[in-house]
């Protein structure tokens, strides 16, 4: 298939897997930010090609996962009103709460639904005025732009009855946390390719610079990625802490910048917390104060609960580089996909679904399933 | 109180289902992945195993005096009732068809329970008939009975449609996941994940620069041919709901082997591929309508390939794995990139990704 199979050759694989044995002279460690980038690395066994010393550990950037549990209640409460219906992603609606998840308050009566942009649910507003139609707005800088055009367009159009529940996450934040924290192993990164799309990649100099790591900006592919991991191994080596550009393809330096003005307009940086994390300073995006007729948290004056996390579960330190999914207790074992105890064994980007789908060892398959 | 009155109405049964984590049936319970496997062993089976019924296969085999026969029952609730390549009818009797040609059998007779939603356009429902009618001939099946029921406005989508099916099974194989051996050639008929990007491309309206036709289609007359000419079949079943990889993790784990599986080898077709690349799909789970799996001894293989590819429907037949000793499980696939990686069952259905 063109532009899938050309960046998912064997040779072309093997070449960059002798290019980093060559390069490599000292153990590194590499964070992937994405999710997406963490499951295609498990998924197409790119680790098991890369030499011993380079160890890649996962990043937080699952949408899915980072969002926190008072949000998914919210969400839940709000799609129990009458007249509500909730859109969302497809992958948000199996999170756990702490009262159950989406795809349970939709068997239990409550109108949920998948769509797949923010547009789709602004369609539902228009085709059934009679209903209140809520948006759950998750994602990271990739998705921020079709939820602003959403309100943009529902503010042109005049529509009263659609509204967002914003949960919306940056990831430059995200990465100075995990600088900044005292367990941080992380030497180099490999920046999420689509969310520079939209951001470019300006905003990662200054972290580079600060914190001395790599930064490459690298795509989705396997080539990519081995690609971004090179990239990153030969600044190690060199002892060059720069912000490096793998995803030409696709990102410029200044990202879209139709995208990033309407992301301005629509949105403010705000606090938010991380879930697992914890909160990180101007880490979210909230809606203006001029758009605030469309926030879901005021129309519907929800309520903050705050809810514990399993105290079984890791998912923090997973998030944060700190700790892989195996070597969580819980894992395969208390906690798998049909009743994951957080929300990194839920979402199909989650660093614990990506280790329970392809990577777990014989002793913990069938058997245990079947129980 | 209620639980008393409950306990009273059904002597002897005790559901080990944990109500406390789903006090509700889910649609995830019905995605064909190991929620679904749960539902089927801890409720149903467990409530018949008495009857004989043989979960892991598609139907069941039932000895009546000195006549083999294969027995199996199927309901269809696709939206939309229409799509490229099939609709709800043909779909209906192919897909019952295929139930009874996974047991090795000849399909002889359907029956057809109609569920049909008030309102539902009298052209609509002569057509879906029409085109069961055309799928029926060239199956060589005869629908003999049948039974109709109307509901409200709102309680179906337009229609559901309930077949079952009655083979003869004319040889002596014992074609089910209990008779695979470690050696086996695993076999697959075509290439995979038509069906279900067919159907999501409508319901979704998502436009792809070709359509993507079903593959629907009945399979009995490979498999016949695999049969009559003696090859030692020891495993068949048709990847629908959940997909290449939930069949082979089912027959594994009932077969208490393993297998390896070559990435390289399962044809998946370009636009298949491309739309499940947009909407984040592997399409290793996405369902096949017109395609089966057939675990054949090792020394048949070559044989087995030449004969499904002299037929219309086997035309891309390709070995795709063997069968490893040491299970149940897992299914292990060797990635095109020289890595490999576990291929297990979904929890649910796959739904699409974010971002």
């Amino acid at each position: 298939m063109r532009f899938v199979n050309e960046y998912r050759g064997p040779e072309a694989a093997a070449r960059f897997a002798r290019a980093l044995e060559q390069a490599v002279t000292r153990p590194w460690t590499i964070m992937e930010i994405c999710g997406g980038q963490t499951h295609a690395i498990i998924k197409f066994g790119i680790d098991q090609l890369l030499p011993d010393r380079i160890t890649l550990v996962h990043g937080p950037g699952c949408p899915v996962c980072v969002t926190p549990v008072e949000l998914i209640e919210k969400a839940i409460a709000v799609a129990r009103l009458p007249r509500v219906v909730l859109c969302s992603f497809g992958d948000m609606l199996r999170v756990p709460g702490r009262s159950g998840d989406l795809l349970a308050a939709k068997a239990a009566g409550a109108d949920v639904r998948v769509v797949y942009s923010p547009l789709d649910a602004l369609a539902l507003a228009r085709a059934h005025p009679d209903r209140e139609i809520v948006f759950f707005a998750v994602g990271f800088e990739t998705t921020a732009p079709a939820t602003a055009l959403a309100v943009h367009q529902a503010a042109r159009e005049g529509l009263k009855n659609f509204s967002l529940l914003v949960a919306h996450v940056l990831v430059p934040p995200a990465i100075e946390a995990i600088l900044s924290s005292e367990a941080v192993r992380v030497q180099a990164f490999l920046a999420a390719g689509h969310v520079c799309t939209v951001m470019g990649w300006e905003e990662y100099v200054p972290i580079a610079r600060k914190y001395r790591v790599p930064i490459v900006v690298t795509g989705f592919e396997p080539l990519d990625i081995l690609q971004g991991i090179h990239m990153a191994v030969l600044q190690l080596e060199a002892g060059r802490a720069e912000v490096e550009n793998q995803y030409s393809r696709a990102v410029r330096r200044e990202g879209n910048a139709a995208a990033r003005r309407l992301i301005g307009e629509v949105f403010e940086v705000v606090p938010r917390k991380w879930r697992g994390v914890g909160e990180i300073p101007d880490s979210g995006l909230g809606l203006r104060d001029n758009y605030a007729a469309y926030d879901a948290e005021r129309r519907f004056a929800l309520e903050a609960h705050s809810c514990d996390e399993s105290p079984e579960c890791i998912s923090g330190l997973v998030l944060q580089g700190v700790k892989k999914p195996p070597e969580c207790p819980a894992f395969a074992v208390a906690c798998t996909p049909e009743h994951p105890l957080g929300a990194t064994m839920v979402s199909s980007e989650g660093a614990c679904a990506a280790y329970y789908r392809y990577r777990r060892a014989a002793a913990e398959l069938p058997g245990g399933r079947r129980h | 109180m209620n639980d008393k009155a409950d306990e009273n109405d059904r002597p002897g049964f005790h559901c080990p289902v944990p109500l406390d984590r789903y006090p509700g049936v889910l649609l995830a319970h019905g995605g064909g992945g190991t929620l679904m496997h749960r539902l089927i062993e801890e409720v149903f089976v467990s409530a018949f195993s008495n009857l004989g019924l043989e979960a892991r296969h598609d139907g069941a085999r039932l000895d009546v005096g000195s006549v083999r026969l294969a027995f199996t029952t199927d309901s269809y609730v696709v939206k939309p009732l229409f799509f490229p390549g099939g609709d709800i009818g043909s779909l209906a009797v192919n897909g019952t068809v295929n139930d009874l040609a996974m047991c090795g059998a000849r399909p002889l007779y359907l029956s057809a329970g109609f569920i049909l939603e008030e309102g539902l356009p009298m052209e609509t429902l002569q057509r879906i008939v029409g085109s069961m009618r055309r799928a029926a001939e060239a199956a060589d099946v005869r629908l003999v009975t049948g039974d109709t029921k109307v509901v409200d406005r709102g309680k179906c989508d337009g229609m559901f449609i309930n077949t079952a099916g009655i083979g003869i099974v004319e040889h002596a194989l014992d074609i089910r996941p209990a008779s695979v051996r470690p050696g086996d050639a695993v076999i697959l008929s075509g290439d995979i994940g038509r069906h279900g990007m067919a159907v999501m491309a409508v319901r979704e309206g998502l436009a792809f620069e070709s359509t993507i036709e079903s593959d629907c289609a009945a399979l009995a007359g490979p498999v016949l041919a695999l049969v009559q000419a003696g090859i030692e079949i020891h495993c068949l079943r048709d990847p629908t709901r959940g997909g290449l990889a939930s069949a082979l993790v089912e027959i594994a784990e009932a077969a208490a082997c393993g297998v390896h599986l070559d990435e390289d080898a399962i044809p998946v077709r370009a636009d298949v591929q491309a739309a499940c690349e947009i909407l984040g799909f592997d399409p290793l789970y996405v369902a096949s309508e017109g395609r089966f799996v057939a675990f054949v001894a090792a020394g048949d293989a070559e044989r087995a390939l030449a004969l499904l590819r002299a037929h219309p429907l086997g035309r891309d037949a390709c070995r795709i794995g063997s069968v490893t000793s040491g299970g149940p499980g897992p299914v292990v696939m060797k990635c095109r990139l020289g890595g490999s990686r576990i291929v297990d069952m979904l929890s649910g259905e796959q739904l699409p990704r974010i971002c």
